[in-house]
């Protein structure tokens, strides 16, 4: 919000800094609360008597809110001021004029202040939302205040008994190491790389098993030689996770048996990385080449998978490129127009929002499976492969997607769907 | 003088012993409880003089347990302290609503915690 704000924004700002709601501040300017609500969301313009009373409601003079700069400072400054009452508010105009410098500087904070407020709101409404993050803080939170109490006790209590004291440093050392994994999961949750995620009681089972696979670097060599991973899937914390990490390790059985390793790496090598071609030639279906592609040892690409509801079943991440956790993804992503046109190659160029701003070659192909004959239902799995590209330098145009909506700074963007919270903060941005 | 009597129901065995040998230095008489599915007939049964409700607990929740004894007339008025943590905004406003006496948001001064106990019952 600048300096050239509207007078309905104003209206707002003021009517919130006061605490009113806007029914009130309707009925003592004497106009309806819809029509107030249009005023503040500037869709109706106020000027004349209405604004004269709106501006005795609220306690200001006219002008501070009617357009202009001047006013919009008076609004700043006034809500610098507060409702403490230390401020001489009533020499705000003398205070303006003498200093304008160090009104301006004062509005500038306060302008700030109000950012950072709603980037706090977007933050601990995303905390509420997110059950992993929160159950983390939470954990957290509880050990922090087991260790305050205890050492101040510790601390504080002169004639404490030997037992008593044994006891709350026994408890002390438990709460540090549950403070310290605590941390870690925490870290490593918001971290959004790699890492072993598993373990910290953070992780869904989703999450747990793509730990899992990542630090296998999502090859399973046991499967390759006819193994089934049992001794591997058992070390997962989850019953739920040794579930999801069973069922990968079926159907990456189902891949190595349609595609071999020794013949799927001599037919990349003659005929190149396109999942189509390769599936022609050695059999198997598209999904499998792709997910046999980006499974290969060391393979760069990045992979993700959808049901026809459009959710991930299947996410691996490549470097610049981070599947959301939660939540839909990006609906611009290839992926999803491939899902409504099956058995169609779709090819496209991307660029990654945000920065780095990474770029790669995008293939998506939906395939359909009818296990239950005529009669049954169509089960559809569309699959996008992510081939890393060289950093833009005027290369061909790309798309550019995000991850999701929530994390991405993408501006006017027509198929968001819902508003992020880093571009909720412009104040962060200086 | 008779002990005054707190009821502390908190699933944390560390915070609970933490406020156990805090109360019980300042003079009081402690029953601590890990569950929140049985919390509401121990009150019934040992009458307080104080409880302490965590506010998120094993089998019930605080809030629960907090308008089943505002429900009925013997322990409307007896005092609820709410054990929140920082950023449980909501579940405060709830617990508010629910007729807690006082709330202490953790991580909690040890002071602090004392004087809000015993400023419950002098009230």
């Amino acid at each position: 919000m600048g300096l050239n704000a509207l007078t309905g924004s104003r209206v707002r700002e003021r009517r919130l800094a006061l605490g009113l709601r806007q029914a009130d501040v309707a009925r003592g300017a004497g106009i309806s609360a819809s029509y107030l609500n249009l005023i503040e969301h500037n869709r109706r313009r106020v000027a004349g008597e209405v604004l004269t009373r709106l501006a005795r409601t609220l306690a200001v003079e006219p002008e501070a809110l009617a357009e202009g700069s001047e006013g919009a400072l008076a609004v700043s400054l006034r809500a610098a001021a507060g409702e403490d009452g230390g401020a001489e508010v009533e020499r705000l105009e003398e205070f303006a004029g003498r200093f304008p410098g160090w009104a301006g500087v004062t509005a500038g904070l306060q302008r700030r202040v109000e950012g950072l407020e709603r980037a706090v709101a977007a933050l601990s409404d995303r905390i509420a939302h997110d059950p992993h993050l929160s159950l983390a803080l939470h954990e957290v939170l509880s050990a922090v205040s087991s260790v305050r109490s205890t050492s101040a006790i510790l601390a504080e209590t002169e004639d404490i008994e030997p037992e008593w004291r044994a006891r709350f440093h026994a408890n002390l050392h438990d709460d540090s190491e549950r403070l310290a994994r605590g941390a870690e999961a925490l870290v490593a949750y918001l971290d959004g790389s790699e890492q072993e995620r598993a373990g910290g009681g953070v992780a869904s089972p989703e999450e747990e098993v793509d730990g899992w696979l990542a630090a296998r670097g999502w090859h399973l060599a046991e499967v390759e030689a006819g193994g089934d991973g049992a001794a591997a899937i058992a070390a997962l914390s989850s019953g739920a996770a040794r579930d999801l990490a069973r069922a990968h390790v079926m159907q990456a059985q189902a891949d190595v048996a349609a595609l071999p390793l020794a013949p799927f790496r001599a037919a990349l090598a003659r005929l190149g990385p396109d999942p189509l071609v390769l599936a022609a030639e050695l059999g198997g279906d598209v999904v499998q080449v792709m997910r046999r592609l980006a499974t290969l040892p060391g393979a760069p690409e990045g992979l993700v998978i959808c049901d026809a509801a459009g959710a991930l079943i299947f996410r691996k991440p490549a470097e610049g490129f981070q599947p959301p956790r939660l939540g839909a993804a990006c609906a611009l992503w290839p992926l999803f127009a491939a899902l409504a046109r099956p058995m169609a190659p779709l090819e496209a160029r991307l660029e990654m929002t945000g920065r780095g701003g990474r770029r790669f070659l995008a293939r998506a192909w939906c395939q359909t499976r009818h296990p239950g004959g005529f009669g049954g239902v169509e089960v559809r799995a569309a699959a996008m492969l992510l081939v890393p590209e060289p950093a833009a330098g005027g290369g061909p145009r790309a798309l550019r997607v995000g991850p999701t909506c929530r994390i991405c700074t993408e501006r006017d963007c027509p198929a968001r769907r819902e508003t992020s919270i880093l571009s909720e903060a412009p104040g962060l941005r200086g | 003088m008779v002990a005054r009597h707190a009821m502390l129901i908190e699933d944390e065995p560390n915070i609970a012993e933490a406020i156990r040998f805090l109360l019980r230095r300042d003079g009081w008489e402690v029953t601590t409880l890990g569950d929140g599915g049985v919390a509401e007939a121990r009150v019934r049964e040992q009458r307080p003089d104080l409880v302490i409700l965590d506010l998120m607990l094993p089998g019930r929740s605080g809030i629960e347990i907090l308008e089943a004894l505002r429900a009925t007339p013997d322990t409307a008025g007896l005092p609820v302290m709410m054990l929140t943590a920082k950023g449980q905004g909501r579940d405060r406003e709830a617990a508010e609503r629910a007729g807690a006496d006082l709330f202490m948001a953790k991580p909690f001064s040890n002071a602090e915690f004392v004087a809000a106990a015993r400023s419950l019952i002098r009230a």
